[in-house]
């Protein structure tokens, strides 16, 4: 049980935010959003895997990789291949000259399914190649430079890059990759209607799920005697590898398990929003990322759920009313919680959240005074 | 590449050559600038690529008012539109690098983020100063034309120009680094910060003169782009990858390394783009890059660096 409650949970106020925010997801944003804006909100978690994904590899890690949208892209294609396939069979794509393959391949002149593709059509290979390809991807980009002890500002250079190409070759192989519209009209999964409400619901829930149980596992690796070691080599890289561990080894885990979480989320995305496009891959939706982790603390596995939902509600709500506003805030915003809180909301409320607790008990002392102890204060009705 | 004469390839490379040595010049410039940025000083500065823009904004800027007040000067303004470049972008580094990138010297992870942020104000800034479309401004006539030493070839003026000016930039930056009093204090300042300052170099002070000297070269690069293509709010993030790759992969604050990456990639990627599209071109240069730094991260010529 102590086990559990330290190592899982991280002792009393690890506890309370884990559960703060699980009644926050699961109850409170289902009671009262409408379809419409709790899918919105579903959307937003996906992307919270990812912001999770960089608190481990960046924060405890000290390794900013700027290519999470690559895993995210990743995972998403995997399940919007396979939702794709499954679209497109002969008898919706009849009228296509090539019936039985996806419409964008029909397009541009392509006669049969490419053979990366053949294989999605099987949902059990899809499942396990979200989780695979992305992670045996890390493991390459991984270890060709931890090994080598590439790090830093070059590390985050190159994971740029590979960023770059990658969503130069999605847009570029229209034929193959659905081009700059991604992959689009997706409706069934094992031939049950995914647009429909129920569904998107019972997915934000299953996302919420898997969101809580990755913050546990992060958890567990973190307080481990791994997450230990990975915040030695944060700080003295050198000193770790002359006490005679194998540092590269430590990073590349870590780099992989972010990037099997964020195609977790990738694969989520697809499935709630009902498309994925090399929109969500490039530079520009990873540093978003980083900047959901920053925001949130990039410290804090549970900060940086909250830094995504906040973001998100904020771009959204400023780019409907005021989208010249949004980029300047957004700028100002990057830049502050560099200069000033480089530990992100979770910091503030390190810092300054007892302040918010003591009102808190004292409030409740009050009322416990008020009203459950014998006085002779006059009631409410009278004054 | 199967249907060309002989005499046909040699004019195709010649001039698919030359279209590449236009990117080659712009990349150049960018790479310098950053390549004093993030080689001397150790900042990772992605607003690079916005200071590249002002430089272009600023041109466009100088040749729509020349046209409208003193349309005689039509001939000169483009010297004086890069020198005007040169300054402004170099101006609004300096206040960069006193509000934001001083404080953060320690970070540079952060700096990433920070100039980023930096980039999206600007970003905005220009749309909100010069409106979403993209511009380009009137160039003179002697930039206009081609140049023709044999019939198939047609060489373009404004890319001689362009070479040139990068050529006159590299020379200057080279001899300022290498030669001069102060790139003495630069690169003492990059070797050892501390020994620097205890023989009384101001750092800071060279911080931001490094750092304004970085941007303005940004600046003279935005005005040679006007000369190649049209300039848009976003135009800056299109090539900061690319400059980045630049930098790495000639080694940083290896200045014949920059000169040396900025050719092999503009090369290939121009003559590539002839033969397959594009896209798939900067596909193939990218990650043949990639995969060159990850048998060699640190660069084609690393100069040894104490950090």
């Amino acid at each position: 049980m102590t086990f559990v409650y330290q190592k899982l949970m991280g002792g009393k106020s690890g506890l309370s935010g884990f559960i703060i925010l699980a009644v926050l997801i699961l109850v409170i944003f289902p009671l009262f959003l409408d379809s419409f804006r709790l899918n919105l909100v579903g959307k937003y978690l996906t992307y919270a895997f990812a912001a999770v994904s960089l608190v481990l590899i960046w924060g405890y890690g000290g390794v900013l990789s700027l290519g999470q949208g690559i895993f995210f892209g990743l995972g998403g294609y995997g399940m919007a291949m396979f939702l794709k396939l499954e679209a497109s069979s002969i008898a919706n794509t009849a009228i296509q000259s090539t019936p039985g393959i996806p419409d964008f391949m029909d397009w541009n002149q392509i006669t049969s399914l490419p053979w990366f593709w053949e294989p999605f059509n099987s949902f059990t290979f899809t499942i396990l190649a979200i989780l695979i390809i992305p992670t045996i991807f890390a493991y390459i980009i991984g270890a060709a430079m931890f090994k080598r002890r590439v790090g830093g500002v070059y590390f985050a250079i190159i994971t740029q890059v590979i960023a770059v190409i990658l969503t130069i070759l999605i847009v570029g192989q229209q034929g193959f990759t659905g081009g700059i519209n991604g992959i689009t009209d997706l409706r069934t999964l094992n031939g049950w209607d995914i647009t429909s409400d129920s569904a998107k619901n019972l997915f934000y829930f299953i996302n919420c799920g898997l969101l809580l149980t990755v913050i546990i596992i992060s958890r567990f690796i973190l307080t481990s005697k791994f997450g230990s070691l990975l915040l030695a080599i944060r700080d003295k890289e050198d000193r770790v590898r002359f006490s005679g561990y194998d540092v590269s080894n430590f990073k590349i885990f870590v780099f992989c398990f972010a990037a099997l979480i964020s195609a977790i989320g990738g694969a989520m995305f697809t499935l709630q929003v009902g498309f994925m496009s090399p929109s969500f891959v490039g530079i520009v939706p990873s540093i978003e990322m980083v900047i959901f982790a920053a925001v949130g603390g990039r410290m804090s596995l549970i900060g940086a759920v909250y830094g995504t939902l906040l973001i998100n509600f904020g771009k959204t709500g400023f780019s409907e009313s005021f989208p010249e506003l949004w980029l300047f805030l957004m700028g100002g915003l990057f830049i502050s919680v560099v200069m000033f809180f480089p530990n992100g909301l979770a910091g503030l409320w390190q810092d300054y959240g007892h302040h918010v607790t003591n009102k808190f008990d004292f409030i409740i002392n009050l009322f416990k005074r008020k009203f459950l102890t014998k006085s002779d204060a006059p009631s409410i009705e009278k004054s | 590449m199967g249907d060309y004469t002989y005499s046909e390839l040699g004019s195709i490379f010649a001039m698919q050559g030359f279209a590449g040595i236009s990117l080659f010049s712009v990349l150049l410039l960018m790479a310098l600038g950053l390549a004093i940025i993030f080689g001397q000083m150790g900042v990772i500065n992605m607003a690079h690529g916005e200071f590249m823009a002002v430089g272009a904004y600023t041109t466009y800027f100088v040749s729509v008012i020349t046209e409208k007040y003193l349309p005689g000067f039509m001939p000169y303004y483009f010297v004086f539109a890069i020198f005007l470049a040169f300054i402004v972008a170099g101006t609004l580094g300096y206040l960069a690098e006193f509000a934001l990138i001083r404080h953060l010297y320690k970070r540079p992870l952060d700096t990433l983020l920070a100039t980023w942020g930096l980039s999206l104000i600007m970003q905005q800034s220009f749309r909100s100063l010069f409106g979403a479309r993209e511009v380009s401004p009137t160039l003179p006539e002697w930039l206009l034309g081609s140049y023709q030493p044999i019939e198939s070839i047609h060489i373009p003026i404004n890319g001689m120009f362009v070479l040139g000016l990068t050529g006159f930039v590299t020379l200057g930056v080279f001899y300022l680094l290498h030669k001069s009093k102060w790139g003495l204090c630069v690169r003492a300042t990059t070797q050892n910060r501390i020994m620097s300052s205890a023989v009384g170099i101001n750092t800071k002070k060279i911080d931001r003169y490094t750092f304004a000297l970085g941007c303005g070269i940004a600046g003279i690069a935005g005005g040679a782009f006007t000369t190649i293509a049209s300039t848009g709010p976003t135009t800056g993030t299109l090539y900061i990858v690319d400059t980045f790759m630049v930098v790495v992969f000639g080694g940083a604050a290896s200045l014949f390394g920059t000169i040396i990456s900025a050719f092999s990639i503009a090369q290939a990627q121009s003559l590539l783009e002839f033969f397959i599209s594009g896209s798939m071109a900067k596909v193939y240069t990218l990650f043949a890059l990639v995969l060159i730094l990850m048998f060699r991260p640190e660069g084609l010529f690393a100069s040894k660096v104490r950090r």
